[in-house]
């Protein structure tokens, strides 16, 4: 075996780009058609299926503050890892800047939505 | 026969490392019949039109695996894609990418070698074994656990696929990692933790974005990718439980 291996820190961000990976595909497009077109269209929903009260008694809710969370959180960090890779792959030598942004700033948006989140209270 | 008397173009990536700075194209004229290959295309201006090319091939069946280089910028073995599939256009030949050029189309391959012997590509059996133990048995099962991944014949093809080792080439790499696969799913092997260390290290899986090309290029249909893929499964579960492990796994 080669002397001087390091190990890699890759399966952090792989991990929640998998995650990430895995909830967009399950949820995502029903996300799309309920916020973006059933809601606003009245299409098989109720216009007020999402309105403030409801709203906020979901992000009041325990499941529904998870939920919100991981939709914000993991959408984020698995965006964050395709666009850095995306980067390498068309030749752009994304050093340690691009790395900052891409996962910075799926971090930040973490910890903000965390705050918001709780925030709201239970 | 009026088939013989078609004439290709051939453009050849030619360098001489002696006389010229950098590779250039040079276009040859070769006839050619309906069953001759690229390689028999490259072996007919080595003996009619410049003796100095250089190119390496061995087998012209697809089983030695040193034939291989960039046709029209793909990575093929040149002793299995035949000059009639493209005909009337000129074919371009190269040096096979991502790797430093030796000689017109030989590249220097002691980085893929280096690599082959890092992944320890023997089984290391799990405990000592004397002989009057007899043979180990295989059930068909434990067979087709590893069988897939010995088909590989080293022609490095998917090296020249995978855009993550063109701009890293201290990546492992596909051929490398399904080698090391194939020991590790051996059950007559027992390294599978040695052999994560260098799985698991900077150098290692997580090089791969899954772009997939280099599957798609195997001659052998060794599927690299998969072994790669599986082995990305293998590490994070390796990096996140290590600590639950009772030798703490690799460092
Ligand atoms: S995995 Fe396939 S493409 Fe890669 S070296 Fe082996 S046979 Fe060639
Ligand atoms: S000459 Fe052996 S694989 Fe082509």
């Amino acid at each position: 075996m080669k002397a001087g291996l390091k190990r890699s820190n890759a399966p952090i961000f792989w991990s929640l780009f998998g995650a990430g990976g895995m909830f967009s595909a399950l949820f995502g497009p029903v996300l799309v058609f309920i916020t973006g077109i059933a809601v606003p269209l009245s299409l098989m929903l109720p216009s007020e299926t999402m309105s403030y009260p409801k709203m906020l008694a979901f992000a009041q809710n325990f499941i529904g503050k998870g939920f919100i969370l991981a939709v914000i959180s993991l959408f984020l960090w698995f965006a964050a890892h395709r666009i850095f890779h995306s980067l390498h792959e068309i030749g752009i030598h994304a050093g340690l800047g691009a790395k900052l942004i891409c996962y910075g700033s799926a971090f930040v948006a973490t910890v903000v939505s965390a705050v918001v989140l709780l925030g709201l209270g239970f | 026969m009026p088939d013989s008397q078609r004439i290709i173009e051939i453009e050849v990536l030619r360098y001489n490392p002696e006389s010229d700075k950098e590779p250039h194209l040079e276009v040859y004229k070769v006839p050619f019949s309906d069953d001759m290959s690229v390689l028999q295309g490259a072996q007919y201006i080595k003996d009619h039109f410049d003796g100095s090319l250089t190119f390496r091939w061995s087998c012209r069946m697809a089983i030695c695996g040193s034939c291989g280089m960039m046709i029209n910028g793909i990575p093929k073995l040149s002793c299995e894609t035949f000059l009639r599939d493209y005909f009337p256009n000129r074919i371009r030949i190269e040096a096979m990418a991502n790797f430093p050029i030796e000689k017109d189309l030989v590249v220097d391959l002691s980085g893929f070698i280096e690599k082959l012997e890092s992944i320890q590509p023997y089984i290391i059996p799990r405990e000592p074994r004397s002989l009057d133990q007899g043979e180990y048995i295989q059930s068909p099962e434990q067979f087709n656990a590893y069988i897939q991944f010995t088909s590989c014949i080293n022609c490095t093809l998917c090296y020249a696929a995978c855009p993550q080792f063109g701009l890293n080439p201290d990546f492992i790499g596909p051929a490398a990692i399904a080698l090391l696969h194939r020991y590790n799913m051996d059950s007559r092997d027992g390294a599978a933790a040695e052999r994560m260390e260098l799985v698991a290290a900077e150098e290692g899986v997580f090089n791969c974005s899954a772009v997939g090309y280099c599957s798609e290029v195997c001659p052998k249909h060794v599927d690299p990718a998969n072994a790669v893929n599986i082995n990305k499964t293998n590490a994070a579960k390796d990096y996140f439980l290590r600590f639950l492990s009772p030798k703490g796994g690799s460092k």
